[in-house]
């Protein structure tokens, strides 16, 4: 064994309780560290996936990011127009057919086409506003699991039937129509249609089963007054992960906006990246403290065993070495504490993972969402052998400085 | 390693640490002045002047006060003189890092305290042992073969493996003699080493040290209180407020 490493361990078994208690405190730090990292992260992912699975990945729209300037202002060099009027512009996604011929070629996914616009629903004297799209019902399943959201009906039935309509639940209840009823759709654009409801789901997200219902995209393009149009491209993607890419691709090459999941929910993005800074907030307090604990037995240390530091001295150890003996007792605690501690977060996660919950809901019993990656760990226990470094340094550094003259003297 | 621990058994049973420097002093102080600064400023030593040859028994005598330890330290290199220095083996050392310094400390001078300062927790071979392990030259075997000889020649053969604190005063002293030549250093300083022992104790550590000088070649520096001991050595350095001085008429 290192010379160091044996007066070191002597040191800190001279200390042994003291020690014990620093490296519990480093254990519970590593240990509740893993186990919320894993609980965090996991229902980060459960709830990712959960999201991302109920939207497109990838969604290509009628808009441009950078509006064209009026063709007044390309046409007179002018810096700026007053009183232009905008072009009647034919909105849509142009030429849909070559649009989707120039992503299937590499597109890693798949994609359909829809035509979604405002419509106001009218039953029974109640009016509700929701945002109708027209779909190719099969093309719409391949890119969407709202099949699995059906409480009644199948979405597949839109296919067969022109005159169709699907919506969410809460749409029929605010409406108090059920399954079979027909409705009277009418869109901005003054048309009127009279649909049945053929289909209803719960996909839990109450923005979508308060406020949205399905049509063929014939239908839509009737009621819309725009015969042949589409204004949207829905992608989704064989991996998720890579939809910022693929979105900025898109757009680059169509020109047309294109918006990923991520981008369409950047406030959700943040306030996970909030709640993981708070995360790693708390578990840096924790381990602040656990250095705090190293900082002082270590700095005990050096002060009851000044003469041994002395004598050491006269020896001919250099100041590099006696620093190094009281950075390794600290280092010591931080690895024995990192080690008991990573352990006691894997207990702690398989503990929290084999809880579980009774939902109303769902019939199912629910468990935590948790996601084990050695990242964690690794995290945890360079956090907390870095602040043990700090907390042995900090001793260790006025230990190498000690004047062996100074101790000797007064020794004698 | 065959080579250097011949070379220890050589050094371990006769005269012969031989090196280049064999005919200068090896220890040599130029105008060695230390003053402690602060508002007051003190003088611990002032312009000493003085050469200590290989195989000398020399004794440091001097009133309480003096500046006797002070001396020895800087000698030893553990402190810095504030003007002068101190040559070791011909070679100055004022302008050595404090990491050279200890690596001499190591190799070249041992210390010998009044109090023993061994280390608690490590058993009496342990401690013989922690100089040659900072010096990293031999196994774990070879080197605890040589601190057990160490330990043997000081009349300790029984006590290797005990701790410190089953020893007696006389005892400890005789090992951190030992201690202080682990390293086979030719130099060896000791501040007082018998003045915490009894008479019959004292007796003994001066013999060791004495045969250090006879059998071994070693230079012993030695601040000692005991006239009669110091009658004994060689030659004495009288001090006087940090000062050299003739020594006092009755000594010898
Ligand atoms: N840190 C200090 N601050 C003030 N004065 C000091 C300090 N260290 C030593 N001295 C003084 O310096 C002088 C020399 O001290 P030193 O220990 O070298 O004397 P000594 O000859 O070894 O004495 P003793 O025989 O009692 O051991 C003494 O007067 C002492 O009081
Ligand atoms: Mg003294």
């Amino acid at each position: 064994m290192p010379l160091i490493l044996s007066i070191a361990l002597t040191h800190v078994a001279g200390r042994l309780r003291q020690s014990v208690v620093s490296v519990l405190g480093v254990t519970l730090g590593v240990g509740f560290s893993i186990a919320m990292a894993a609980l965090m992260e996991g229902s980060q992912h459960d709830f990712i996936a959960t999201l991302v699975d109920a939207i497109p990945h990838v969604e290509v729209t009628d808009d441009q990011r950078d509006p064209p300037p009026p063709p007044a202002a390309t046409r007179f060099d002018a810096v700026n127009v007053i009183g232009a009027r905008p072009d009647d512009d034919t909105r849509g996604l142009r030429n849909p057919v070559r649009l989707r011929a120039m992503l299937a070629s590499w597109l890693p996914g798949r994609m359909a086409a829809s035509l979604n616009g405002q419509a106001v629903l009218r039953y029974g004297g109640k009016d509700v506003a929701i945002s109708l799209t027209g779909v190719d019902p099969a093309a719409h399943l391949k890119i969407s699991t709202i099949a699995e959201d059906m409480r009644a009906g199948s979405f597949l039935d839109l296919a067969a039937n022109l005159n169709g309509l699907i919506i969410g639940d809460g749409v029929a209840d605010k409406l108090g129509a059920s399954l079979g009823d027909t409705v009277a759709v009418s869109a901005s654009s003054g048309a009127v249609r009279r649909l049945k409801v053929i289909g209803l789901y719960h996909t839990g997200v109450t923005q979508a089963d308060d406020a949205t219902g399905y049509t063929v995209l014939k239908t839509a393009q009737v009621l819309f007054s725009r015969p042949n149009a589409i204004n949207r491209l829905s992608i989704r993607l064989d991996d998720v992960n890579a939809a910022r890419a693929i979105a900025a691709r898109v757009e680059r090459m169509t020109g047309y906006r294109a918006t990923s999941w991520q981008e369409a929910n950047e406030g959700l993005m943040e306030v996970l990246v909030v709640r993981n800074i708070i995360m790693y907030t708390v578990v840096g307090a924790i381990l602040l403290v656990a250095g705090f604990g190293i900082f002082t037995i270590v700095s005990t240390i050096v002060h009851e065993k000044s003469r041994d530091i002395a004598i050491l001295k006269s020896l001919g150890f250099e100041q590099s070495d006696i620093r190094r003996i009281f950075l390794t007792e600290g280092l010591l605690i931080g690895l024995v504490g990192s080690v008991l501690g990573s352990g006691l977060g894997y207990a702690l996660s398989l503990t929290l993972g084999s809880l579980t919950f009774e939902v109303k809901t769902e019939i199912e019993l629910t468990s935590l969402p948790l996601y084990y990656s050695p990242v964690h760990y690794l995290i945890a226990c360079a956090f907390a052998l870095f602040s043990a470094g700090v907390a042995g340094y900090l001793p260790a550094r006025r230990a190498a400085r000690l004047n062996p003259v100074d101790i000797i003297r007064g020794a004698a | 390693m065959s080579a250097s621990e011949t070379a220890a058994t050589s050094t371990h049973d006769g005269p012969g640490a031989t090196t280049e420097a064999e005919a200068g002093p090896l220890i040599e102080a130029r105008g060695l002045t230390r003053i402690l600064p602060g508002l007051v400023p003190v003088t611990l030593v002032r312009d000493i002047d003085l050469e200590i040859k290989r195989g000398e028994f020399v004794a440091i005598t001097g009133p309480s006060g003096s500046g006797k330890s002070s001396l020895l330290y800087l000698l030893g290199l553990l402190d810095t003189p504030t003007s002068g220095e101190v040559l070791v083996n011909g070679k100055p050392t004022h302008l050595h890092s404090e990491a050279k310094r200890a690596r001499l400390r190591l190799s070249t001078l041992g210390f010998v305290f009044q109090f023993h300062f061994l280390l608690p927790e490590f058993t009496v071979a342990e401690n013989v042992m922690i100089p040659m392990r900072k010096l990293g030259k031999l196994s774990h075997d070879a080197m605890r073969d040589e601190a057990v000889g160490l330990l043997s020649d000081l009349g300790l053969a029984d006590h290797v493996d005990k701790r410190p604190d089953q020893l007696s005063g006389g005892q400890r002293q005789r090992v951190a003699v030992a201690r202080a030549l682990a390293n086979q250093p030719p130099v060896i300083l000791a501040d007082e080493p018998t003045g915490s022992l009894d008479s019959k104790s004292s007796e003994q550590v001066f013999e060791i040290l004495r045969d250090l000088v006879d059998r071994r070649g070693k230079s012993v520096i030695a601040v000692t209180h005991d006239l009669d001991m110091a009658a004994r050595m060689d030659r004495r350095l009288h001090l006087i407020d940090g000062r050299l001085a003739d020594p006092p008429a009755e000594g010898v």
